[in-house]
């Protein structure tokens, strides 16, 4: 079933974050700061732009290489959330008037080049969040932007979003496996017997939701998640953050792979 | 020491939708007694440890903890001195990792960050848990998380430890190791369960609750034992107590 499926890619994401190397170590702040830094510069190139992104790979690969993170997983996970980007961007071949010559006799729509531009942009900014959590883990990013100033109200949500997904998931699965014990054939898996079975966990969740508050209530809660982590930056995450803005800014204002073809032409000639 | 530590007096409690679930409570619980409450499924445990520790207020009666009379404002004060470990780990166990939900009620306190540490350190100590520190609820064991849910109320200090189904859903094993746990707190404990023969092993008295009303209270021994009052209850002897030959068991 792909529901479980999906879990258990949560799941090993999950249990990468555990990793000791170079890159788990550094401060989630600096992790967090240099991978919004790589989104918005990814996003800023303009949107004919495909060849000059490529050196912006080296990012992603390189952290993966470092985290001892395997490339495979994170490959099929981008391919999996694909589709978004996918249809985001496939009528541009054919409403983009404008054509390309690309190489002697042959033209394409400008579309096309849109369109490739913004798969790569997604491809490299979803690896590169995949990799902020399999590095970082989800309460650390939490960590880190509660400390970059990210208001306690919203930190909390997102704290309480992963650690009851898990329960969630493993609710749903449970109530997924008793109805397919019990339906043959198409009787019992349509869309009306769905229905109910969101309901029921709708009305489950706010049950416990409520439950939870009462725990939470009962150990003095009053508003704020404590955290007692002070864990003070490092001048590795200082250099991490410094050597990766500058590749970041080489990327954006130095049209690399042209540069070095340039280069070997000047080589050559 | 002679000092009332937990009094129920004439304790009523209705429900928004009318069903009466208290029907006039009165005990007293004193300084390091441990004591069971069992009763059928619906007989009002649950909403009477509900009670105490302020997550319902009574009806009518009064519910009253050391000095402290508990209202809507001495809650935090209550809260302070009951500590409540919920059926379900999962609705205790709410931070991303161990670490941080055993921090969660001490911090909560105001205590400073080395104080902290040290109450995290000695309650999964105690609970046998120190190893799990790091590890995120959702991958631990069912026994792990019923380990972890008792430290994150006992780093509390709380001088009343009130557990509802300590041991529901754990296998012999870890069964026994928060029974052998609860026997070796100092704190009063109150335990409500279906599991007798736990009640037995851990608690000197025992409360019979009948819709919503007490109908014995009395040393364990002597209550776990009474065939009659049990049954009336939808209860039935603790194994311990059945003495039937285990080969009999098998033959049928």
């Amino acid at each position: 079933m792909s529901f479980e499926a999906a879990y258990t890619g949560i799941d090993r994401l999950d249990r990468l974050s555990y990793g000791n190397t170079v890159v788990h170590r550094l401060d989630p702040r600096a992790k967090v700061v240099a991978t919004m830094a790589f989104a918005v510069v990814v996003v800023s190139f303009p949107r004919y732009e495909v060849l000059s992104l490529l050196p912006c790979f080296l990012f992603p690969v390189l952290i993966a290489a470092l985290a001892d993170i395997p490339a495979g997983f994170i490959a099929r996970k981008v391919a999996a959330v694909s589709p978004f980007a996918v249809f985001v961007g496939m009528f541009n071949p054919l409403f983009d008037p404008a054509t390309v010559t690309i190489a002697p006799g042959v033209t394409v729509s400008a579309g096309w080049f849109s369109f490739a531009s913004i798969l790569v942009k997604f491809a490299l900014t979803i690896s590169a969040a995949l990799l902020l959590i399999a590095t970082t883990s989800f309460p650390g990013i939490c960590r880190g932007l509660r400390r970059l100033g990210v208001p306690s109200l919203f930190v909390s949500q997102l704290l309480f979003l992963y650690r009851y997904l898990f329960v969630l998931t493993e609710e749903a699965m449970r109530v997924a496996r008793a109805r397919d014990m019990r339906s043959f054939g198409k009787r019992g898996t349509g869309v009306r017997v769905f229905v109910r079975i969101v309901g029921t966990l709708f009305l489950r969740t706010v049950e416990r939701a409520e439950r939870i508050y009462g725990a939470m209530l009962a150990r003095g809660f009053r508003g704020e998640v404590p955290s007692m982590r002070r864990e003070a930056l490092r001048p590795s995450d200082a250099a991490f953050v410094l050597a990766a803005g500058s590749f970041f800014a080489l990327c954006r204002y130095v049209p690399v792979p042209q540069t070095i073809g340039r280069l070997l032409r000047g080589l050559a000639g | 020491m002679s000092h009332h530590l937990l009094e129920f007096h004439d304790v009523r409690f209705r429900y928004p939708d009318g069903t009466e679930a208290l029907k006039g409570i009165t005990f007293l619980i004193t300084h390091g007694e441990s004591v069971g409450i069992v009763g059928a499924n619906g007989a009002g445990k649950s909403t009477m440890l509900l009670h105490m520790n302020g997550h319902l207020l009574p009806t009518s009666g009064t519910v009253t903890v050391g000095e402290v009379p508990l209202r809507k404002e001495t809650r935090p004060d209550i809260r302070r001195k009951v500590g409540v470990v919920f059926q379900n780990p999962d609705d205790q166990l709410f931070m991303p990792t161990v670490f941080d939900d055993v921090a969660f009620g001490p911090l909560n306190l105001g205590l400073p960050p080395d104080r902290v540490r040290e109450r995290v350190h000695e309650a999964l100590r105690q609970v046998g848990a120190l190893a799990l520190a790091d590890k995120p609820p959702h991958h631990l064991s069912g026994g792990e998380k019923s380990a972890v849910a008792i430290a994150t109320v006992i780093a509390m200090e709380p001088d009343i430890l009130v557990m509802d189904e300590p041991a529901a859903s754990l296998d012999p094993k870890a069964r026994r190791s928060v029974i052998r746990l609860l026997n070796g707190f100092r704190h009063s404990k109150i335990v409500a369960s279906h599991d007798l023969d736990l009640i037995l092993d851990v608690c000197a008295r025992c409360l019979v609750i009948r819709d919503g009303a007490i109908v014995a209270d009395g040393p364990a021994a002597e209550i776990l034992s009474d065939a009659t009052l049990l049954a009336e209850n939808n209860l039935e002897l603790p194994l311990t107590l059945q003495g039937r030959p285990a080969v009999e068991r098998t033959r049928r």
